[in-house]
């Protein structure tokens, strides 16, 4: 293996290791989105019976929201252990080795990556558990959990970017609620035709989060629908890039080493 | 063979501004000769870190050139970094990882693998005592454990140039001297060459081969510990009266010996002897002519200290506060 390799493997296994340490940052994260499927599942099922509803099972309509919380949880946490790495110089510990910047990034979004993929597996599993079907079969299963891989990818970086650029943990927490806004204002409680108020539709239509939750939502009650799946990993791509582009800027920035 | 000169560090006329802030390095020129211990002496806020920084490529310089291990510190920076290692001021650990995952990850990013890793891990742990403590996470580690870990994190690609930013600060005696002891035996045992920042006297005085004292991003003061404190020469002589009405009548006939000095015992006369050879006995004897009784006289070789008053017209001691405060709008890395 190419040192650069295992340098960036090291990296990521710390991060997994960090996590799997703090019993709050891998309960909570499992256990939240959870929680709030079930309320929901529980209390807007009439909605099933609007016409043109997609499915008449809301579980499942409302399945992909956890998929994308999950992954949303998951880069908080990391990055704001990332910005602590900042604060308390252990970036610059790193930085004083041969190990090249965009190995850094790499390791770091790697283990990210890996504990939003084992969160995913878990939504899978209690979904299943509790009588949700995929329409997708199992390469459905394998396809949602590589839109997980793009989506905690995405949001990822744009965490590592607020951690780069700031330094700070808080400026790094202070982005959960900017993120869930984008949640909130997305087509995760109705798809986007049913809404009805013009303005909101037309926010979830530009929203790309309406497209990741619609692209995971379409593996779970329609089947195999390249358009929703091109849209979505379209999205998770364009967020990847982006957030990748910004935190390597600000990496840079950072690390002013010569 | 490497040539003597790869072990040195170099710097002239190194300056680092930061924005809306004063020049935290100012101008410093020094020459660390390959294998010696220098002490780099001054109060919190000087510009030790800065200067660390910039030698250790993590900050560019203003203005001024820098070479370590005779590569240019702003051209040539993945070269210094495979030479050097540093242990900064705040010993950065994971609170979650144990000693030995911390060797783990440093060797991983040193490119050093397989048996290689497990060797050098094995041989560094017992090096700074921490073989029985190495699977316990750091949130569990006392702080000169901390700094013995850090220590051998700096140590494990074998370098030949060793930057610590105050490495025994907060530090018990103990946990101090056995630090001291370790840096001093990689000197004289194994060649490295150390820049070592402190604000403690007595660590510059006795581990350092030379000093360099900084103040407000300057190098007031340069030499070994003996030279330095040659060239104030002078003892001092502390007096404190029996009764403190005569505190005045003290004070006058001290003063005929030398200049009156500041930052000893409250209740206490100084003077800084005008002459090297200040003569105890013709002190006593003016004293008593002048029926001056005393519940105490001392006599105080030069130290550190006593240069660095010299040059700064201050203590070392608590002058860092006044420092720390003008720097306090500076960015963090600073």
């Amino acid at each position: 293996m190419s040192p650069s390799l295992v340098q960036a493997a090291t990296l990521g296994r710390r991060a997994i290791v960090r996590t799997a340490r703090q019993p709050a940052n891998v309960i909570f994260p499992l256990i939240f989105p959870m929680l709030l499927l079930a309320v929901n599942a529980g209390g807007l099922r009439s909605a099933t019976r609007l016409p043109g509803f997609p499915t008449d099972s809301f579980l499942a309509f409302a399945l992909a929201v956890p998929f994308v919380q999950g992954a949303l949880l998951a880069t908080i946490n990391a990055n704001v252990e990332f910005a602590r790495d900042i604060q308390t110089g252990f970036l610059n510990r790193l930085a004083l080795t041969p190990v090249r910047g965009i190995v850094l990034l790499v390791g770091q979004l790697g283990g990210l990556i890996t504990i939003a993929v084992v969160q995913g597996v878990f939504y899978l599993v209690v979904a299943l558990a509790f009588g949700v079907r995929l329409a997708s079969g199992v390469g459905g299963a394998v396809m949602l959990l590589l839109l997980e891989v793009a989506i905690a990818l995405g949001f990822a970086a744009l965490g590592s970017w607020a951690a780069l650029r700031t330094g700070s943990t808080e400026a790094v927490q202070g982005l959960f609620p900017v993120f869930f806004v984008f949640l909130f204002l997305s087509s995760m409680n109705m798809p986007r035709n049913l809404i009805q108020t013009d303005w909101f539709r037309w926010v979830a239509t530009i929203n790309p989060v309406s497209y990741l939750i619609e692209a995971v939502r379409s593996l779970v009650i329609e089947g195999w629908n390249g358009e929703a799946l091109g849209l979505g990993f379209a999205a998770a791509g364009g967020l990847s890039l982006f957030g990748f582009a910004l935190a390597t800027h600000a990496l840079w920035r950072r690390l002013e080493r010569t | 063979m490497k040539s003597p000169l790869d072990n040195s560090i170099e710097a002239h006329g190194l300056v680092r501004e930061f924005k809306k802030g004063p020049r935290a390095v100012d101008g410093i020129d020094l020459r660390v000769e390959a294998g010696e211990i220098y002490g780099f002496l001054g109060p919190n806020g000087a510009g030790k870190s800065t200067t660390v920084h910039i030698l250790t490529t993590l900050l560019p310089p203003t203005a001024g050139t820098a070479t370590v291990a005779g590569y240019d510190v702003v051209k040539e920076g993945p070269k210094v970094r495979k030479a050097i290692g540093a242990a900064l001021q705040e010993a950065a650990l994971d609170p979650f990882l144990t000693g030995r995952e911390h060797l783990r990850l440093q060797t991983a990013m040193h490119g050093i693998t397989g048996d290689e890793r497990q060797r050098r891990s094995d041989e560094l742990l017992t090096r700074v005592g921490l073989t029985e403590a190495a699977d316990r996470k750091i949130k569990g580690y006392s702080g000169g454990m901390k700094r013995r870990l850090d220590l051998a994190l700096a140590l494990v690609h074998r370098p030949r140039i060793l930057f610590l930013d105050e490495p025994t600060t907060g530090l018990d005696i103990q946990s101090r001297t056995a630090l001291w002891a370790e840096v001093g035996r990689l000197a004289k045992e194994e060649g490295v060459t150390v820049f070592l920042t402190t604000q403690y006297l007595e660590e510059a005085d006795v581990l350092a081969d030379r000093v360099g004292i900084i103040d407000h991003g300057k190098l007031v003061a340069q030499g070994t510990p003996e030279q330095l404190k040659a060239e104030i020469a002078c003892s001092t002589v502390e007096a404190v009266p029996a009764e403190s009405a005569q505190r005045g009548a003290l004070a006058s006939v001290l003063e005929q010996f030398g200049e009156q000095t500041t930052g000893f015992g409250p209740g206490s006369v100084a003077v800084q002897l005008a002459d090297s050879d200040g003569n105890l006995a013709e002190i006593v004897r003016a004293l008593d002519g002048a029926g001056v009784v005393l519940s105490q006289l001392q006599i105080h070789e030069p130290t550190l200290d006593d240069v660095f008053l010299a040059k700064t017209g201050r203590h070392l001691e608590g002058s860092g506060d006044e420092q720390e405060q003008e720097q306090e709008h500076e960015p963090a890395r600073a």
